[in-house]
């Protein structure tokens, strides 16, 4: 593919966020827009995640994007003209302790409150929904039924081949080694494979945004931390028909629509991490978890562990909107929630960069909300 | 000589994931030439046998169409565990 020397807009990272914003920019009429990829699309945390989708949070904003990313998601075949692989299941959301069902109930009155139409829910009706499942140590349940799941992989492609087809550029093994500014405005970035001159450019690189965003002098609070997960052998549906989650359980496990069923957890202690190692103890663990939940689940095989990062947030809510450097533009620090939310994501800030009022003001996640102590912490995070 | 001979829709590259020869090809030509991703994009060798049937030919398919060398076609990341072990194993820090 033939290198470009200019641009009219650059995007850093090729994982769903890159992605999905190229296409909607594209969509709001933008041309000569170039994705840069340091080394291939859906590589990082996009492709290692847990694929799932929901609105069931605890801060107005993620509800907002939630469920607008749901209304998205449940067109996006038609739009994009291939299959995402959406499936809901719906979420079911358990609660331990008195606290924490009290902190789900008042996240329920939020989102229902806001249109989500998430409710508690008895176990007899629990165990409708999840055949099998053991929780008589529940304390109660919640469940919203437009929730579950889509194909991370095939959304991103799904998004890049029909961006592609608006004349979008992508290249792949490309590492960004600076971001050019002038007199406080970006003015592109630099390549390993040579400069990009651009008037806008969008840092989409997750967890590794906080190194780009540093390029240009710009301090934004955001890390990774190493999450593993697993995923058993494919076997007859039913098992674990929705997504099955607890914050204080620490677990979060749903059956594909493919017969695998994926699961995972939380680290301990939550280090920054940026290592994509793996575990024994996290097997044995997380098949504890299983064992417990799901007794039929211990003669299913495990095919394949592995890790990614959460781009973490002080708040656990996304970073999106224009820096202190001009034109230099951030969709990024999506705390483990990002492929979920990137179908709205994409959208808000292309509307805005189009001059149009976005769906969703999303003013509030300007980054210097943290050094203005603004921020409220989400806790509706595995 | 079987009908099949020749025909990239009938010859299954991964077994595990019916991934046939032609989708393989199909994905190369529209620019997704890493086993990584063609593995995202097709599940080709995310099946219970983890591609060791199918990751060598579809290394050998990425070299042909690109014109590298086999050497320089990446293979997929080695994930644990080597073979599939059953949940119940697991649980019980691996002693039946």
């Amino acid at each position: 593919m033939e290198w470009k020397n200019t641009a009219d807009v650059v995007i850093i990272g090729g994982g769903i966020i890159g992605v999905s914003t190229a296409y909607y920019l594209a969509k709001e009429g933008m041309e000569n827009i170039v994705l840069i990829e340091k080394g291939t699309i859906c590589g990082g945390s996009t492709g290692r995640c847990g694929a799932g989708i929901r609105a069931q949070w605890g801060t107005e904003m993620n509800c907002r994007l939630g469920i607008a990313a749901l209304d998205i998601f449940e067109q996006l075949d038609d739009e994009l003209g291939m299959s995402v692989g959406l499936n809901q299941g719906g979420y079911l959301l358990v609660a331990y302790n008195e606290e924490e069902f009290e902190t789900l109930r008042k996240g329920m009155v939020l989102q229902n409150s806001l249109g989500i139409n998430s409710r508690m829910i008895s176990l007899k009706e629990a165990r409708e929904i999840c055949p099998g499942l053991s929780a008589d140590d529940a304390f109660g349940f919640f469940f919203h039924g437009r929730d579950g799941h889509a194909d991370p992989f095939l959304t991103t492609f799904a998004y890049l081949e029909a961006a592609k087809k608006m004349g979008v550029t992508c290249f792949r093994h490309t590492t960004c080694t600076g971001i050019v500014v002038e007199d406080n405005v970006v003015k592109g970035v630099e390549t390993e494979r040579g400069t990009i001159s651009a008037p806008i450019v969008i840092n989409c690189a997750g967890a590794y945004a906080q190194f780009i965003a540093k390029m240009a002098g710009i301090d934004i609070p955001n890390w990774g931390e190493r999450h593993e997960i697993m995923i058993t052998e494919p076997v007859a549906p039913g098992v674990c028909p929705c997504m099955l989650m607890s914050f204080s359980g620490n677990y979060y496990i749903q059956q594909r629509p493919h017969g695998s069923i994926i699961c995972g957890m939380s680290p301990e202690g939550h280090p920054e991490d940026f290592e994509m190692k793996t575990t024994w103890n996290f097997l044995e663990e997380m098949s504890r978890t299983l064992v417990r939940l799901l007794p039929r689940t211990k003669g299913i095989r495990v095919a394949r562990q592995w890790s990614g990062m959460y781009d973490m947030t002080p708040d656990a809510q996304p970073i999106i909107g224009e820096t202190d450097v001009k034109n230099f533009y951030h969709s990024t620090g999506y705390s483990g929630h990002g492929f979920m939310l990137a179908p709205v994501a994409g959208k808000i800030l292309a509307q805005h960069l189009a001059g149009k009022t976005p769906d969703i003001d999303f003013s509030m996640l300007d980054y210097r909300r943290f050094a203005r102590g603004e921020h409220i912490r989400e806790s509706n995070v595995v | 000589m079987p009908d099949s001979v020749g025909k990239k829709d009938q010859i299954y590259v991964c077994r595990c994931e019916e991934v046939t020869l032609e989708e393989i090809d199909e994905w190369i030509d529209k620019g997704y030439d890493t086993v990584e991703e063609l593995k995202r994009v097709l599940r080709v060798g995310m099946g219970p046998c983890q591609g060791r049937g199918c990751q060598d030919i579809l290394m050998r398919e990425i070299a042909k169409k690109t014109g590298k060398h086999i050497s320089e076609v990446e293979p997929a990341t080695v994930r644990p565990p080597a073979k599939p072990i059953k949940i119940g194993l697991l649980a019980e820090g691996g002693e039946e």
